[in-house]
This record gives structure tokens, sequence and C-alpha cells, in this order.
């Protein structure tokens, strides 16, 4: 099969603003993702990448603004939403104490697959990451690279629209880290599925985004292919371009809008 | 049905594997059992109360269920710490199936060992009066674990971090054992004690043990059974109204 992005919007956000207070996470950002599309979000820790994530897969509602994914509005239709995505969080997810046919199984449930294709849907994605031979082992005994190989698996288990990947090769070494990519381009290109990731690895972003949006503080500072943001700012390297529109790195670290959001929700429950 | 079996099947699956866990689950019912069915066995039969090990038998498996119900709100707790709940929360499932599937998998664990502690109570010289009245026995033990493992999670919803966990989960589960008559007989206490008591769900569901095990009832079979299910309907509604605002 050849790949197809299309014109198409899948992912639409329109003013969106995420608060915690006093505290703004997402600062009134607006994009847009293609069908098929390998879209980035780049920035440091705490700019407000995974909130911006945790309201596209419902997981937060945003305080402003619309967002809207496969045709459906993420606030108002958060079941058609739910169906259409794949998530790998930047965290760990699955359940160490099954095994990973167990893991895959319980989320082939919960997204309403048959009993029929449950099994050989696994089977193919246990064999695409060269996992179907550790099926019955524990996740518990599995290396960090392989949990993350599982959790792809997972997510493409009930054939989502859109990829999201909120830092999907944090803590991995770089060969597994190239290793992965290599899995998430190649669906890419099989199965036409959007990718949306976030990142603040600026090598991942421009080997692997064909559009990157630079996120600073909650908001989007700059938006286009790594060659176009080079362009822009008379630069040769993303690195560079990203220092000259943000006026620091992408490895400075910022307030992180969920260490505020615990704070406050720890503040809420001792008074 | 098929999300509630699931998640139903996973809380079987992990406590099967977890073979320290089914120990522990036995050895401090049991040292209950033991130290103060043998212990205090004498001065109770002193007393004019017969065999205090028959008396006690029923309390400890609803003490079993009560402590091990209860832990289905840490399990929540490490499903939020480890991620898995985040991956739950995104599934296009309601959050009551989720809720539902879960505390009857936490109920079922509690069961399951309430059942291995009888079981060797039979060894240690329990002696069941009728046993046409298991069966009542056993709803009771499941409705006072559903209502526990639903409180729990409703719990487990809102406490951020395993420590204020344990310490509600201690400030709450000793004081309903103790006060319960699960240790000792409801007559004859000081009116304080009986009042908190009567005002104690745990107390019927240990009187309804005892009513259907050793034929002792303080309360009577029908008024434990009112009291029981009302408990259950405020405690599941508490704990399904809790975990539909969880946060991941």
């Amino acid at each position: 099969m050849i790949k197809l992005t299309t014109n198409v919007n899948i992912i639409s956000a329109q003013g969106v603003t995420k608060k915690f207070g006093k505290f703004t996470a997402v600062n009134h950002i607006s994009f847009d993702v293609k069908k098929g599309e390998l879209f980035a979000f780049l920035g440091p820790n705490g700019a407000g990448k995974s909130t911006t994530i945790k309201m596209l897969t419902t997981l937060l509602k945003p305080s402003s603004g619309s967002l809207i994914l496969n045709d459906f509005d993420v606030v108002k239709n958060q079941d058609s939403v739910r169906k259409s995505f794949g998530i790998v969080f930047q965290d760990p997810s699955l359940d160490n104490e099954l095994t990973g046919y167990e893991n895959m199984e319980l989320h082939a449930v919960f997204y309403g697959l048959s009993r029929r294709e449950i099994r050989p849907r696994i089977e193919s994605l246990l064999e695409l990451v060269e996992l179907w031979n550790h099926r019955d082992r524990p996740v518990k005994y599995y290396s960090g690279g392989m949990k993350r190989r599982l959790e792809v698996a997972r997510a493409l288990l009930h054939h989502p629209h859109v990829l999201f990947l909120d830092e999907p090769t944090l803590g991995l070494d770089a060969q597994t880290r190239s290793l992965f990519w290599n899995y998430i381009k190649q669906m890419n290109h099989d199965e036409s599925m959007t990718v949306f990731f976030t990142t603040h690895y600026i090598e991942e972003a421009e080997a692997v985004a064909e559009r990157i949006a630079m996120i600073d503080h909650g908001k989007i500072v700059a938006l286009g292919s790594s060659k176009e943001l080079m362009d822009h700012t008379s630069t040769t390297s993303l690195e560079e371009a990203y220092l000259t529109i943000t006026g620091h790195t992408v490895r400075d670290e910022q307030v992180s809008a969920s260490e505020v959001w615990k704070e406050r929700r720890r503040a809420r429950n001792m008074r | 049905m098929r999300v509630i079996y699931i998640l139903w099947l996973r809380q079987l699956k992990r406590f099967v594997r977890a073979r320290s866990r089914m120990v522990s689950a036995v050895v401090q019912p049991l040292l209950f059992l033991l130290a103060l069915g043998y212990g205090l066995g004498s001065v109770y039969k002193r007393a004019g109360q017969g065999n205090y090990l028959e008396f006690l038998v029923p309390g400890i498996m609803a003490q079993t269920v009560l402590f091990a119900a209860m832990f289905y709100g840490a399990m929540i707790m490490w499903d939020k710490q480890f991620g898995f709940l985040k991956e739950t929360l995104v599934a296009p499932v309601s959050r009551l199936k989720i809720m539902i599937g879960g505390a009857l998998g936490g109920a079922t664990t509690a069961v399951l060992q309430a059942l291995m502690v009888f079981f060797i109570s039979l060894f240690i010289g329990f002696h069941v009066e009728n046993w046409g009245l298991l069966a009542v026995a056993l709803a009771a033990l499941c409705i006072l674990a559903v209502s526990i493992a639903s409180f729990s999670s409703g719990i487990g919803s809102f406490v951020e971090d395993m420590q204020g966990f344990q310490a509600i989960n201690t400030l709450l589960i000793f004081p309903l054992f103790f006060l319960s008559g699960a240790l000792y007989p409801l007559t004859g206490v000081p009116a304080w004690l009986r009042i908190i008591a009567d005002a104690n769900p745990m107390s019927y569901a240990v009187d309804a043990m005892r009513g259907a095990l050793i034929g002792q009832t303080h309360f009577g079979l029908a008024k434990d059974f009112t009291v029981l299910i009302i408990t259950a309907i405020v405690l599941i509604a508490f704990g399904a109204y809790r975990f539909k605002h969880i946060e991941a």
C-alpha cells in the first residue's frame, strides 16, 4: 500500500486554552493535522505538549477553544473520539502482572473487537513488533524497549485513525529509539495512519516529522517542515531555529502543568 | 458485560499469581483465630459463653473480607501510579463499567480469602451448625465484599498517594472491625459501645455470618440483610460517583 497524505484535516485545534487556576498551561493554540501526516510537537518539558495530548485524548477538558478529531468534537463526542485514536503514553501504562497477550486482549475488549477477530489481530500486531514469541510472559519481565513496542501494538489494535505518541522514546537507548521509529514510520506508510507525537529531542522531530509545531510556554511559536523553519529563521539546524525563535534551547525545562495540577489537587484535598 | 467480565478476571489473575498475597491473606486471620481462639477460649468458657473458637470464626471471616476488599482501593492507587488507569480512562467504555468490573474482582478475591480461612478453621475444630445455611453466610460475605470494594474504589479515586490511602484505611477499618462484635458478644456491653455497634454495618455482617454458621444471632437475619443491602446500595453509589470523577 502507498502512503497517502491528503489535504483533509483529521485534527483541528482552534484557539485552545487550558488553565489550571491562574496558571495557563496551553495558551490559545491553533493548528491542523492532515490525514496520514507525521506531525510533531517540539518543546521543552513543561511547554504544554502533554497537556495538549491530554485534551486531544479526552483526559482533560479545554478551558476554551475547539478541538475536532476525525470530524468529532472532542468534548461533546468523547466515545467516538476515543474509538478514533490509539495512544502511547509518556509513562508505561501496561499491567505488569499480566502477560503481553493478556494486556492486548484487555484492550481489544475495551474497544469492542469481536471474539473472532481478537486473536488474529493480536497475532499480526505482536508479529509486527516481534513480540509474538514473548506473548505468554508477564510484562514485568519485558525490557523497556519491549514494553514500548507492546504499547504501540496495543494502541494499533482497534485500527485507529490517529496514533498519539507522548514522548514515546523517553528513557530508551539510541538503538531502541531508532528501531521504535522504524516501526512507526512503517505503520504510517503501510496504513496511511496519522501520527501525532510530542518530543523534546530535536533530532527525532527532524528525522521523523513532516511538519513540526514548536511550542514554548504553552504557545505555538512556529509551525512548518524542518526546512521551512530553518529557511524562515535563516539557520542551518532545527536547534538553531528553535533558539532563534524562542531565545532558549529545547533542553531548558519549564514549569510543568501536571505538577501545578497535582499541587492544586493536593491543596484542595487538604482543605 | 464483556468489559466487566475482563476487568473482574484481571483481578482474579493478579490475585492467583501473587503467591505472597495469597499466603499473607490467610496468615493474618489465622493468627487472630489461633491466638484469640485458644488464648481467650478458656476465659470465654468459664464465663459460661461456650466455645470461643466457634464464636470467633464467623467474625474473622467477615474481618478477612473487610481487610481484603479494602485492599482493592490500593490496586486503584497502583493503577494510577503505574499508568494502567490512563489506558482504561481513554477507552470508549463507561467509568461505571470499569468501576463495577474492578470492584467485583476485588470482592471475589476477598470472598475467596474468607473461604480459605473457613476451610482451614474446619481443620482446627470449627463446626457448622447447619450446612443448609452456608449459602446464607456466603450471601452475607458477598454483599459485604461488594460494598467494601466499591467503597475502597471510591476512596482510591480521590486519594493522591499510597500513604494517604493507608492512613484512611487504618482510620476506617480498625474501628469498623473492633466495634462490630466480631471478637465479643454484643449482649452485656456498655451502652455507648452498643450504640456504636448498632450503627456499624460491619456488626450486621458479622451477625449474619454467626446466625447462618452457628445459629447465634443478635439482630436477627432479616434485620442483618436489610442493613447490609442498604449499606451496599449507598457504598456502591459512593464508589461509582467518586470513580466517575477520577483523574489519572
